[in-house]
């Protein structure tokens, strides 16, 4: 179940070859956390539970998904963070997390960088941004001379449009607003020179007037070639700025493809709930897009069988208790796990419709 | 014609400190009537928490109401003694704010923190307030046998939903939310909305509903607001504010929401940011952000005039009248 996302994954390359572009490759990502500190029979919790995606330079991708979907873990193992309990992370064919042969961590850092939520408490409060700035370049490129490293701590703040630098440089935190100082905290990230963004949540702190500003500025920043995993609970701003969307519930990638597939045409049913449930002006409160009452939310644990939505699904069957969905594709850039979209479940409806279901493969859902 | 339930007249609330006088809310005027929900827009620091603190006249230094009046069924809430605030606030007006997590206390039961509202304002057995208490959690969606459990206990939406329960249980005339879903999930959020609708619809009470979402606000409110810089910029019905809006910030607030369907423009929202109110700006104070403005706009404070009698809408623009 490695080549879902588009049929090349397979045939990736140990060695990356110069003039291609980056690429992070994650496939059947698993991170459990230790629930107890039992010293046998320990019990887990399965934060992300079989995710795989491919992310390139000069792109984005988008994780949506509500509070405690495993979108910011699967951030924090690609910063290595944590280290997954298994499946592989791997920057341009290099598993980052081989001791013998992968990146070290100062290497990973000048690739891959993160920018956070909060920007009142990512930013060192008694120090200048300035500061902020010097540091990185001076760790990844130690023998820059003084005035190069002035010269490019200037280049990124007006890069990411903290104007006039020279002012702006002997600023403090607290004398910035919110938005300029996420702005400085994505000036951090690129002065690295990283080829990867990965950014937690960068706008929901901000102002609604702010927030264009910065994911407008990150679009610039993905014009210039720079990847972004863009994890956000809000699937409306993943349309506007990532190419890709994954809509993830419980730990699970549910639906996965282009932002517009998935947001025009959402197929699985939490999907759809996550849809409908996006405020949008002129559209009036309606009787029919209401929402399920809430039920208790499940503890997803390396035993637990099924499809983690079962609970909550209006299309709930028999086996969806008992067997994880296989990987459907619904069409070569949109894919969905639900066994009600599954060929055999469509393929009478389908017979009936056009009497063409080649259009509808399935990839081996059922990994070891 | 209907009497208002609350009347807001020429409020102004400053905060003072060694830096200077900063006008927070600035000759707001609007009525809200019996049972209508009322929405209040903007961006942070454009006063509408001010605003709705001033409701409830909890302002305390450095904040000072400085001029204006509050009227609560005729009862001017400024003037009151601390006796019929005590009677005013929570039994006729109650506030639900926006972090849950820090609105209830963590070492009481729910059952005891909405017991605790019942005791301080009737007198009334405690097997009477334990069933009313009940009650009011099974309004919001919540079983009774939740009664026994500490916040921690609670997830963030159902800790919502007990905030709004206590918000509830004098039977208040108005409640004002002050962005009360915002630090929730979308689909949490769908359902606190769906649930505070049926619950309007029940009791009729009146909602003064602040948000920065103008369009989460479209579903629930009658009439919406638009502050700017502490002052109110706009106000009109819901429909209107949203199908067409006039003031230029309104229409800026309302295109910086990536949408879900139709063509992916880049947006550009409102450029700049909005400005010190220690040395707010001559004339206008919106006029450097905005993208209709003159050289009158730089002398001439724009009032709020009413551009539709019918429907009774108000802009302070004067570029558009």
């Amino acid at each position: 179940m490695t080549d879902f996302w588009q049929g090349d994954l397979a045939v990736s390359k140990p060695q990356h070859p110069s003039g291609e572009k980056s690429l992070i490759e994650v496939s059947d990502l698993v991170i459990d956390f230790p629930l107890d500190a039992a010293l046998f029979n320990r019990k887990y919790l399965r934060a992300v539970n079989q995710v795989s995606f491919k992310l390139e330079a000069g792109k984005a991708l988008a994780l949506v998904g509500e509070s405690g979907s495993g979108k910011s873990t699967c951030a924090r193992a690609l910063a290595r963070l944590y280290s997954p309990s298994s499946g592989s992370l791997r920057l341009n064919g290099i598993d980052i997390n081989d001791n013998a042969s992968g990146p070290s961590r100062i290497e990973l850092a000048k690739q891959i960088q993160m920018i956070f939520q909060d920007p009142f408490g990512s930013l060192n409060p008694i120090h200048t941004v300035g500061h902020h700035l010097i540091r990185p370049v001076k760790l990844h490129d130690p023998a820059a001379s003084k005035s190069t490293i002035l010269n490019r701590v200037h280049e990124t703040l007006a890069r990411v449009g903290l104007n006039p630098p020279e002012i702006v440089f002997h600023k403090y935190p607290h004398e910035l607003s919110g938005g300029q100082r996420q702005r400085l905290a994505i000036a951090r990230a690129i002065s690295t020179g990283a080829k990867f963004i990965l950014a937690d949540e960068p706008i929901s702190m901000l102002d609604v007037s702010i927030r264009l500003g910065i994911l407008n500025l990150m679009t610039d920043m993905k014009r210039e070639g720079i990847g972004f995993l863009y994890i956000t609970h809000d699937i409306a701003t993943a349309r506007y700025f990532a190419e890709q969307t994954a809509v993830m519930y419980l730990g699970h990638m549910v639906e996965w493809g282009t932002s517009d597939a998935v947001t025009q045409t959402p197929s699985h049913p939490y999907t759809r709930l996550l849809i409908g449930s996006v405020p949008q002006v002129g559209r009036s409160r309606n009787e029919r897009n209401r929402v399920p009452q809430h039920r208790q939310k499940i503890l997803w644990t390396p035993e637990s069988l099924g499809c983690p939505f079962a609970d909550r699904c209006p299309l709930v069957e028999a086996r969806c208790h008992q067997e994880m969905p296989p990987v459907v594709a619904i069409s070569k850039d949109h894919f969905v796990r639900c066994h009600a979209l599954s060929p055999d479940a469509l393929s009478a409806e389908r017979d009936e419709l056009s009497g063409d279901h080649s259009k509808l493969t399935q990839t081996d859902g059922t990994s070891e | 014609m209907i009497e208002p339930l609350l009347q807001i007249r020429d409020l102004c609330v400053d905060y003072i400190s060694d830096a200077g006088v900063a006008r927070a809310v600035n000759r707001v005027t609007f009525d809200i009537l019996p049972g209508e929900t009322v929405g209040l827009a903007g961006e942070s620091g454009c006063g509408k928490s001010t605003l709705a603190f001033a409701i409830a006249n909890l302002h305390a230094a450095p904040a000072l109401i400085s001029e204006g009046a509050i009227y609560f069924q005729r009862r001017d809430v400024l003037r009151m003694s601390a006796e019929e605030l005590q009677k005013f606030r929570w039994a006729e007006t109650s506030m639900v704010f926006q972090s849950a997590m820090n609105a209830l206390n963590p070492v009481m039961t729910i059952g005891d923190q909405l017991m605790d509202v019942i005791f301080a304002h009737k007198r009334m057995s405690s097997d009477e307030a334990h069933s009313v208490a009940e009650a009011s959690l099974s309004a919001v969606g919540i079983h009774q046998s939740r009664m026994d459990s500490y916040p921690h206990q609670l997830s963030g939406g159902m800790r919502q939903r007990v905030v709004i329960a206590i918000a509830l249980i004098l039977r208040p005339k108005l409640i004002v939310m002050d962005e009360p879903t915002t630090a929730l999930d979308v689909i949490v959020e769908r359902e606190i909305m769906d649930q505070l609708y049926d619950l309007k619809v029940e009791f009729g009470f009146a909602i003064l509903f602040i948000s920065h979402d103008l369009a989460l606000m479209g579903e629930i409110a009658d009439r919406i607001g638009v502050m700017y810089a502490g002052k109110l910029v706009e106000i009109g019905s819901a429909s209107e504010i949203l199908r067409d809006p006039t003031h230029p910030y309104t229409q800026g607030l309302l295109s910086s929401f990536p949408t879900l369907d139709g063509q992916i423009t880049r947006l550009e929202g409102i450029p700049g940011q909005p400005p010190n109110l220690l040395s707010p700006p001559s004339g206008c104070y919106f006029h450097d952000r905005c993208r209709l403005k003159t050289s009158n706009c730089q002398h001439y404070q724009p009032q709020l005039i009413e551009v539709d009698r019918r429907s009774g809408h108000w802009v302070a623009c004067s570029e558009v009248l």
